[in-house]
């Protein structure tokens, strides 16, 4: 070896990459949900600027006092503990009392991730995790709907409003007539989110233009939110078109409710979806048949978050049956 | 003879940025002979060579070298006439230290006695000409150096019915192969056409990638005398589409089994280069001395398609390129994806060596590692529609159980999972690891199995 050899750098195959990173992939989601968000902040106003910065807070603070006790290098530059701040913030009531929403921040980082390993090792969508422990230990304050428009200055907790899904489920569904159900809540208010709700859940159409950016950019793959909004389609139109006063029309299932934040940046977790295209699809329609049934049948008017809790558990166990055939292993 | 577009598509299939455009138009320019030869004895797959000279012994171009030292493996010619100064271990092109013989030119070129040999008529015995094929010492040249003869002389069972000549040259930043077809088309030519003889006349395939249009009309023209059944075959450009396995599926849809060779679906393919050494071995009796490759790279001044004599050290090929612009912080001996970063410039180039890639420390990348967030990407990529992912975290384990269900073997190593990995993991690493500990461990069993019967 000659002197100017010494300093060659050795390494295995390739020798060049794409650029991407997992941080450029957490700043791509935070972009996506940028339009549902500024437009949440309008609709709800500071209740809903302060929770989002306090989950935010407390999610990042969380992740960096877990790694520091756990003797881990930091990794809060990676961007994840953002990303899950957001999106518990966003599946929240907008008027919810903050020490609720720093105890959902810590149990989605503490209990549902960093408690695994951290992030790629964490097997449920951490922030789906704090959103329901939230719903199962404040099961009043979680459904405290600020009506959308409620002047921001107002005590919020004064004007409260009930979900479509909720509002259908307790006084509509059944009913002779459900012509006023469909006067109170018009569908291009629930499409272009001026709804009560979580507050970054009621715009279908940002969230879905966010969606659409992140397959854009390659951060999602097309098969979950395509086969969990197409089987949520297919499920609510075979019960509609079997009692249409019993059960909602196709329309208002897509677009109320978590459904859009659920299947575009919920159930496209990757860390918690499969990893094969088979395995994606069927992980989809398991997702969307769950929220119908617990939807319908269930307790909850409203499933996505459990639906994709579920799904998450079954992520294994679809990779490992899901797998390609390998190039060259022709059965003939 | 028909022009037409690849009838199947391989999975995967990568867009990196190419580079081409450093040298795909650039003449190739023949290097001055180097005083210095360094010539590995370990440049083909299979044993090394075993070492027929002596230390201050006088040699002619083309006299042997050293000779097989097994079924699969090939004889190494002097590349020039000179004096062989040593004889020892050294690093090599391959990234690894191996027995290498270094000579001094005597500037004179000289050939040795019988050398060249008479050409071997196209009517000549066929065993006759695929011992001239292995007596030149030719080896695959795309990369792989499995030795030609080998592949020339398939089992009566497997017969030959598509000969695909790869033309493809999907790596980023290489232009050899391109600049062979567009320079040589005309004894490319003669090459398949010697080829395809030895084979009982197969169909024969031109593959190559459609962002080489100049190559393209270059065959099409040299080739339009050839008659029977010969297409040019063009190929969408994505990486690795010039890997045989992909080549072999893209220009006839078979799949070649796992664990299998292209002659078991009944196909063989050969490289330009390796065509074009063919043709010299047998028109015109020369042994592989010298190949075409790709000097390139942001760090070097003038990048360059060259002919040069195989030993020829990298950094004679450097200096003849106007030196470094800046100082290179990754010298790779091939492509990006596949190449192997050079311990020490001081070694020669190899029969297989298709390009020397000069990177400098803006490009080298030094990734942290992170655990993997399952994005699915490698899996979406894998050309061997494989889970790099989860045989990346069974190498890391070491849990054999599971990186052989999972069929690590089948891993041709392209890379593309590395490439894309957002979590920065150096899974070829892994790859490399996990296939060499298996088949340590496979041969282990197999000694212990011959012992106890």
């Amino acid at each position: 070896m000659t002197e100017k050899d010494i300093n060659l750098a050795i390494s295995a195959s390739p020798h060049t990459h794409s650029g991407a990173s997992v941080r450029g992939i957490m700043l791509t989601v935070i972009i996506a949900l940028a339009p549902a968000l500024l437009w949440g902040f309008r609709l709800f106003g500071w209740p809903a600027i302060v929770l989002t910065a306090t989950c935010v807070a407390a999610c990042v603070a969380a992740e960096a006092l877990s790694r520091r006790l756990m003797k881990r290098k930091l990794g809060i530059g990676d961007g994840s503990a953002v990303v899950t701040g957001l999106l518990l913030a966003m599946c929240l009531p907008p008027a919810l009392p903050l020490f609720m929403a720093v105890i959902g921040a810590v149990v989605a980082i503490v209990v549902a991730k960093q408690v695994f390993g951290g992030l790629g090792y964490n097997p449920f969508n951490p922030a789906l995790v704090g959103r329901v422990f939230l719903t199962i230990s404040f099961p009043f304050a979680m459904i405290q709907w600020t009506a959308p428009d409620a002047p921001p200055t107002d005590d919020t907790h004064a004007v409260t409003a009930a979900t479509p899904l909720a509002a259908w489920e307790t006084e509509w569904s059944g009913q002779e007539e459900t012509a006023g159900f469909f006067e109170e809540y018009p569908w291009v208010d629930l499409f272009f989110g001026n709804q009560a709700g979580s507050f970054g859940e009621v715009s279908s159409l940002l969230l879905m233009l966010g969606g659409l950016f992140l397959l854009w950019r390659r951060c999602i793959h097309w098969q979950v939110p395509v086969f969990y909004l197409g089987s949520v389609t297919i499920i609510a139109l075979i019960l509609y078109g079997i009692d249409p006063h019993r059960y909602l029309p196709p329309f208002y299932h897509l677009f109320s409710g978590g459904l859009m934040l659920g299947a575009w940046f919920m159930a496209t977790d990757m860390v918690t979806s499969p990893v094969t295209a088979r395995g994606m699809m069927i992980f989809g329609c398991g997702c969307g048949v769950l929220t119908m049934i617990i939807r319908v049948w269930g307790g909850y008017p409203e499933g996505v978050s459990f639906a994709i809790l579920l799904m998450n558990a079954a992520v294994p166990l679809i990779n490992r049956y899901t797998r390609p055939r390998v190039f060259g292993t022709r059965q003939s | 003879m028909k022009t037409r577009a690849a009838p199947y598509r391989c999975a995967g299939g990568l867009h990196p940025v190419y580079h081409k455009s450093l040298t795909a138009a650039a003449a190739t320019i023949p290097l001055e002979l180097p005083s210095t030869l360094v010539i590995s004895l370990a440049q083909h797959l299979g044993a090394p060579a075993r070492p027929l000279v002596k230390k201050n012994e006088t040699v002619g171009r083309g006299q042997p070298l050293a000779e097989p030292a097994g079924f699969i493996s090939a004889w190494i010619h002097a590349p020039t006439s000179g004096k062989i100064k040593a004889i020892d271990e050294q690093w090599t092109a391959a990234g690894r230290r191996a027995t290498v013989i270094t000579m001094e030119s005597d500037g004179e070129d000289r050939w040795a006695d019988g050398y060249p040999q008479p050409p071997l008529p196209a009517d000549a015995d066929r065993k006759q000409q695929i011992d001239r094929v292995a007596a030149a010492g030719i080896v695959g040249m795309g990369g792989a150096g499995f030795p030609t003869h080998v592949k020339l002389s398939p089992p009566p069972e497997k017969a030959i019915d598509t000969l695909i000549i790869n033309g493809a040259e999907c790596e980023p930043y290489l232009t050899a192969d391109q600049r062979m077809m567009v320079e040589d088309a005309d004894r490319l030519r003669q090459g398949i056409d010697r080829i395809r003889r030895l084979l009982g006349t197969p169909a024969v395939r031109i593959a190559i990638e459609d962002n080489k249009p100049d190559a393209v009309k270059a065959i099409q023209q040299a080739l339009s005398s050839l008659d029977g059944d010969v297409e040019v075959m063009v190929l969408p450009s994505a990486y690795p589409q010039g890997a045989e396995k992909q080549l072999i599926y893209s220009v006839t849809g078979r799949e070649v089994p796992s664990g299998g060779l292209p002659m078991d679906v009944g196909t063989l393919v050969e490289n330009v280069g390796t065509t074009l050494a063919v043709a010299d071995a047998l028109d015109s009796g020369l042994p592989l001395t010298e190949r075409v490759m790709t000097a390139t790279g942001d760090a070097l001044s003038q990048p360059a398609n060259l002919r040069v004599r195989i030993g020829t050290p990298f950094d004679k090929i450097i200096e003849h390129c106007g030196g470094t612009k800046t100082p290179p912080a990754k010298v790779v001996c091939g492509g990006p994806m596949m190449g192997t970063a050079l311990p020490s410039l001081a070694a020669g180039v190899c029969k297989t060596t298709s390009g020397l890639l000069l990177m400098p420390q803006d490009t080298v990348h030094f990734f942290e590692s992170m655990a993997c967030i399952r994005c699915g990407r490698c899996v979406n990529y894998c050309p061997m529609r494989l889970m790099p992912c989860t045989l990346s975290e069974g190498g890391e384990a070491e849990d054999d159980e599971l990186l052989e269900e999972y069929r690590i073997l089948d891993c041709i190593e392209c890379g593309s999972c590395a490439y894309v990995c957002p979590a920065h993991r150096p899974m070829v690493q892994h790859m490399k690891n996990s296939k060499a500990r298996i088949a340590l461990i496979r041969r282990e069993r197999e000694l212990t199995k011959q012992r106890t019967s």
